[in-house]
């Protein structure tokens, strides 16, 4: 075992390497933009330069002359498409600001013009020379602009049902022997997945295939069918790999339906491949946050009141929030609770998830406010948490299905050294640097769709797996060939797992971490479909007795051991005894609690998530916690942070290998968005200046010198058959927080707004 | 990007020929309808993005073998213009003896840009103004005569607060550029009637009322070599910047010394990051010599530095973190065991 491939603890599977690492590693896996078409034509988009008012007229005949041009589509002759709701309305687009549609320009960088040509070079050069005349209007960019409209959440955005409140907050705060009220501020940021927004698009007749990093091939595949008019069947969406997705794929961007309307008017394949500053205005982004946090307690500690208010940004349009309300009111015993989320609207492009899309914004808040309390009140950061830590969440009483925040703690606090850590502020140091250590707590709801699986079983053992899941990078082909392996006991070498094609059986979308625990609870269930005809071919006359049940794998909890143990079944011998060579199933899985419509809306396109705080009678998230260490050079200012810590605890680990890196990368990109990532935002023009990936800071390996990542066995028997929480957006909560707790040890400064650059230290 | 011929340079004369007859009289230089292709790392990625438009490209690669040579004298260095960054950065000598000359290369840009990029297309790197670099932006003096500065009032964090105009407040960005100008370094020019000779604080041109004008070369005219007279191993460069690696300056400072028994004999300071061009701190050494060193004296001759900056919205802090970094800078100077 090393580093990059934990022994496992308990409960946890094998460190398999990467089912795709060599196909990644040699350059063989394909992505959406290195399908090959048949004699493509190239696409080039031309996007606003203004943000609000509209276009008065395009000077094209420049842009004609290129050679190679073929068309210009702009909004006087785009493909007519059907409009498309919001995800959160019933659609699946991201947006409701659809581009060519008239004049009118809503944000920034939108689109306006689509060259194509027959080739890149030329679709570029002819953009580069397209003329357009403006009229502008002043927008509203952010938060503090003339313009803006500012109106509660609820009642707008029918995802964020409540403002979750308990008790009598006014009062309790009011009588509170310690009081904290502190204010904090998160930026614009933008996902820059690795793999650019493109998308290709070819019709066969009537039937279209689409290749583009999706973070949900049957949402696009419905979605693009709805704005095109035609029946969803004949819509493929095929993506095998997604560099990077980071949520900016998971809901329909504009790009796709102009693209496919345009490729339909030439009758020829058009490849699109923006630009990485395209990037930025063409798909989503996580939108600058603000938050008042007011924490009353007891001299002992003990919260007796919590009031968190948020307020967000989004387009003029489009309601979209993050809303972690619903996590930070619930994270710590409290018997008083008020919150409200608010959103603002501004002329900018609609926000959407990204990674961990409330809890970084919300927990850098709440963690933040902690460590300011634990300050007042003198006490161990470490020990304020435990005094609050509970079993159940204080808004309705409902039990945590499991719960391992404090020995996350208490595990990277060993590990990290903890305990050496000098108390008083700005007491540390060495040479020009002075050193700081903060924690802070991370969790994230546990969350899991409706998913279905095919698998096919040969009598040599040879297995294929078919779901319409994703690898956005996170390790799935792994843990699902070895959920497969596992519950079939074939040989790993054995399994073939087929995923990123909407012509398989549909999984849910690639966000909210569901992935892992949908897809492998219908893969186990399907499983057992096959091991049980098997078995009953064998036996025919054995009724399933409750050890049969457990041998074939129908059974309610996932014992693999027992799967693998028990294993009775000769295989020659029982396809000899069903007269078959091959033995295939199809099975559709969903959650305990899945409203009705699930199985429907899982083929429509559409996300039916259940977990976390929405249970009925339970609440499910994972745990972590974050130790770092951060330095500040006493010349400079310079922030950096060479020691990264954290421990984690998410229900059954399926592969420690992919865990460990989808938690460090975490760790990472929880530092960068404290000390690196923003997007700046012209006030005067609502535009984003560093819109490229030499000014928009991502970290580079001189950064992180040191990252530990600690998995914690946990066992949870609640939450899915797969027994999994997932993880992919757990370790990038909090780490912010943590950041400016250690910035705060280090320098005796409290520093609220992000990011955390230099001229914010006064030492 | 738009179609542009590209041609590769056989020897030095017909280079000169090629880019003088592109370039004409009432253009500046950066717009001249040939440019000299060195690295490419700025070049390329300007013409990617539009920003620059010439319609031939002359490599000037093949003659490496003449305008490459890295040579340490005992009078002098010689760096020839076609050297790579990483090579010089990494020569026992350079190390030795000008080690603010190794590490302004060896902290600039990543490993891969280092190993592409030349000395000659370093120093006349252009601006990383993030306004400049975007076409869509139609207020830009530099790009656009006459257009207006979208910066001055936009976000300009990263721009600069001395050798500002009214009419571009754009930061040189490069490094080497300070070692260059604090050691005294002279530019070799070969040209239509051969080579000359100047200093290289002569190269580059504050923005004044012509931001579009950067540097005094001459229609044609390519650097091929800097010379750097005497010895500096009590030098340092110092850098601050928002990320550990692969990432330009928000402020540095370029730092040599002469001192025996405790007096400063000698002392160049140059600044990076924070002014339009190259920026040799004359004041600030001005204080520092002849005196003994303290860190009083430091800060004197760091305030000294800044006497003149101006700071606009979201920049200003530049002028407190600069002085700090002299102060830094020329305590580890004198502190250096040589
Ligand atoms: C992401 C990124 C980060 C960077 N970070 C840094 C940094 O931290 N510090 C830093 O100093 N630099 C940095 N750079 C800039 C980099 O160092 C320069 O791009 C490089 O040094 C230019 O050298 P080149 O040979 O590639 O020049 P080219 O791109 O070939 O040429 C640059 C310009 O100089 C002209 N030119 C080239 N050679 C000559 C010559 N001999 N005579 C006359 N004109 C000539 C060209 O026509 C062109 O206009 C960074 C660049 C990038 C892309
Ligand atoms: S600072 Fe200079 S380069 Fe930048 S926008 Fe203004 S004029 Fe252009």
């Amino acid at each position: 075992m090393t580093a990059a491939a934990p022994e496992p603890k308990a409960n946890m599977g094998q460190p398999a390497p990467r089912y795709d690492a060599v196909a990644k590693v040699t350059g063989r896996a394909t992505y959406g933009s290195d399908m090959p078409l048949d004699n493509p034509a190239y696409a080039f988009l031309v996007t606003s330069a203004i943000s609000k008012g509209r276009i008065n007229s395009f000077g094209l005949d420049d842009a004609k002359r290129v050679r190679g041009v073929i068309d210009i589509v702009t909004h006087e002759n785009a493909p007519k498409l059907k409009e498309s709701k919001l995800f959160s309305n019933g659609g699946y687009a991201g947006t409701t600001i659809q581009p060519l549609k008239s004049a009118d320009v809503a944000h920034d960088g939108q689109i306006i013009a689509v060259v194509v040509a027959e080739s890149y070079e030329a679709a570029r050069e002819a953009a580069n020379r397209v003329k357009v005349s403006y009229t502008t209007v002043t927008p509203s960019a952010s938060f503090d602009s003339p313009g803006t409209t500012k109106a509660a959440a609820k009642g707008q955005n029918s995802q964020f049902k409540e403002d979750p409140k308990v008790g009598d907050f006014a009062k309790a705060f009011d009588e509170a022997e310690v009081k904290l009220t502190a204010s904090y501020e998160t930026p614009t940021q933008h996902h820059n997945p690795m793999e650019l927004f493109s998308t290709s698009c070819a019709w066969m007749g009537d039937d279209l295939v689409i290749y583009e990093p999706s973070q949900y091939v049957y949402g696009l595949k419905n979605g693009v069918a709805e704005q095109l008019g035609i029946d969803a069947d004949k819509v493929r969406v095929v993506n095998p790999y997604v560099g990077g997705g980071f949520g900016s794929r998971g809901s329909m961007t504009p790009r796709t339906a102009i693209i496919a309307g345009i490729a339909r008017r030439l009758n020829r394949p058009v490849k699109l491949v923006p630009t990485r500053d395209q990037g930025f205005t063409i798909a989503t982004y996580r939108a600058e946050t603000r938050h008042e946090i007011k924490l009353g307690a007891r001299r002992d500690g003990k919260l007796v009141a919590l009031r968190h208010e948020g307020v967000e940004v989004s387009s003029r349009p489009d309601p979209y929030c993050v809303g972690g309300t619903k996590t930070t009111t619930r994270l710590y015993a409290c018997r008083n609770v008020d919150s409200l989320v608010s959103i603002v609207r501004a002329d900018r492009n609609t926000p959407g998830f990204m990674r961990s899309p409330p809890e970084v914004p919300y927990l850098f808040a709440l963690e933040s406010a902690m460590d300011e309390l634990a300050v007042k009140l003198s006490m161990d950061p470490v020990e304020l948490r435990r005094v609050n830590d509970t079993t159940s969440e204080p808004i309705a009483g409902k039990p945590y299905t499991s719960r391992s925040l404090m020995p996350c703690f208490d595990e990277a606090a060993k590990a990290f050294g903890w305990a050496q850590r000098s108390v008083t502020p700005k007491s540390m140091s060495d040479g020009d640097w002075l050193i700081g250590y903060g924690c802070a707590a991370t969790c994230y709801p546990t969350q899991m769709g409706p998913s279905a699986a095919r698998i096919r079983l040969q009598r040599d053992g040879r297995t294929r797996v078919e779901i319409a899941g994703h690898e956005i990078g996170t390790g799935a082909y792994t843990i699902i060939a070895q959920t497969a392996s596992e519950r079939l006991g074939v040989p790993l070498e054995k399994v073939s797992v087929f995923i990123g094609d909407s012509d398989l059986p549909p999984a849910p979308v690639a966000g909210g971490s569901n992935s892992t625990a949908s897809t492998c609870s219908a893969v186990m269930m399907v499983c057992d479909r096959v091991r049980q005809r098997l078995f009953k071919a064998l036996m025919p006359n054995e009724s399933l007795t409750d050890k049969a049940k457990e041998t074939v794998g129908i059974g309610q909890t996932p014992t693999t051991q027992a799967a693998k143990s028990d294993r009775p079944l000769d295989l020659e011998k029982a396809f000899d005894a069903l007269g078959a060579g091959v033995v295939e199933e199809y099975g559709e899985w969903k959650p305990e609690g899945a409203p009705l419509d699930s199985f429907k809306a899982m083929h429509s396109g559409h996300v039916r998530l259940v977990g976390g705080a929405a249970m009925k009678d339970k609440i499910a998230y994972a745990f972590g916690a974050e130790f770092v260490e951060v330095r500040v050079n006493r010349f400079t200012h310079e922030i950096r942070c060479p020691r990264l810590v954290g421990a984690f605890a998410a229900g059954r680990i399926m592969n420690p290998r992919t865990a460990r890196s989808q938690l460090m990368g975490g760790l990472i990109w929880g530092m960068s968005s404290a000390l690196l990532e923003a997007t700046e935002i012209d006030e005067r023009t609502a535009r984003y200046v560093n819109d490229n990936f030499a000014d928009y800071l991502v970290p580079v390996n001189a950064d992180v010198p040191g990252v530990e990542v600690i998995l914690l066995s946990e066992q949870d028997d609640h939450i899915n058959p797969a027994g999994a929480k997932g993880l992919g957006e757990l370790a990038n909560v909090g780490t912010n927080a943590a950041v400016c707790n250690a910035i705060y040890h280090a320098t005796g400064q409290r520093i609220r707004k992000l990011p955390v650059r230099l001229e914010n230290i006064e030492v | 990007m738009r179609p542009f011929v590209y041609q590769r340079a056989t020897d030095p004369d017909t280079a000169v020929q090629v880019l003088s007859a592109a370039a004409t009289a009432n253009h500046p230089l950066t717009r001249a309808t040939a440019q000299p292709l060195a690295g490419g790392t700025t070049l390329i990625d300007l013409m990617k993005l539009d920003v620059m438009r010439p319609a031939a490209i002359v490599d000037i690669n093949p003659l490496a073998q003449g305008w490459s040579a890295i040579e340490p004298g005992s009078e002098r260095l010689r760096l020839g213009a076609l050297a790579k960054m990483s090579d010089v950065a990494a020569h026992d000598e350079i190390l030795r003896n000008y080690p603010v000359i190794a590490n302004s290369l060896k902290l600039a840009a990543s490993a891969q840009l280092r190993n592409m990029a030349t000395l000659g297309g370093n120093v006349m790197q252009r601006t990383r103004c993030s306004y400049f670099r975007d076409v869509s932006y139609e207020n830009c003096n530099k790009r656009n005569p006459g257009s207006g500065c979208a910066a001055m009032d936009g976000v300009n964090r990263m721009h600069a607060v001395l050798g500002t105009s009214d009419q571009c407040i754009a930061t040189y960005p490069g490094d080497f550029a300070q070692a260059l100008i604090a050691l005294d370094a002279t530019v070799e020019v070969t040209g239509r009637s051969g080579t000359r000779s100047m200093p290289f604080a002569e190269l580059h041109k504050a923005p004044g009322n012509t931001p579009e004008i950067e540097t005094t070369l001459q229609p044609g005219e390519l650097i091929s070599a800097f010379v750097v007279p005497g010895r500096w191993p009590r030098s340092v460069y110092l850098k601050a910047r928002d990320r550990q690696s692969y990432e330009f300056a928000l402020s540095s400072a370029a730092v040599a010394l002469d001192v025996q028994d405790g007096t400063i004999r000698d002392a160049r300071v140059a600044l990076g990051g924070v002014a339009t061009v190259p920026w040799r701190a004359r004041e600030a050494e001005a204080q520092l010599k002849g005196q003994r060193f303290d860190d009083r004296l430091a800060q004197r001759a760091a305030d000294a530095a800044f006497a003149e900056a101006k700071g606009r919205q979201h920049n200003s802090f530049k002028i407190a973190l600069g002085k700090r970094v002299v102060v830094r800078a020329l305590q580890q100077a004198v502190t250096m065991e040589i």
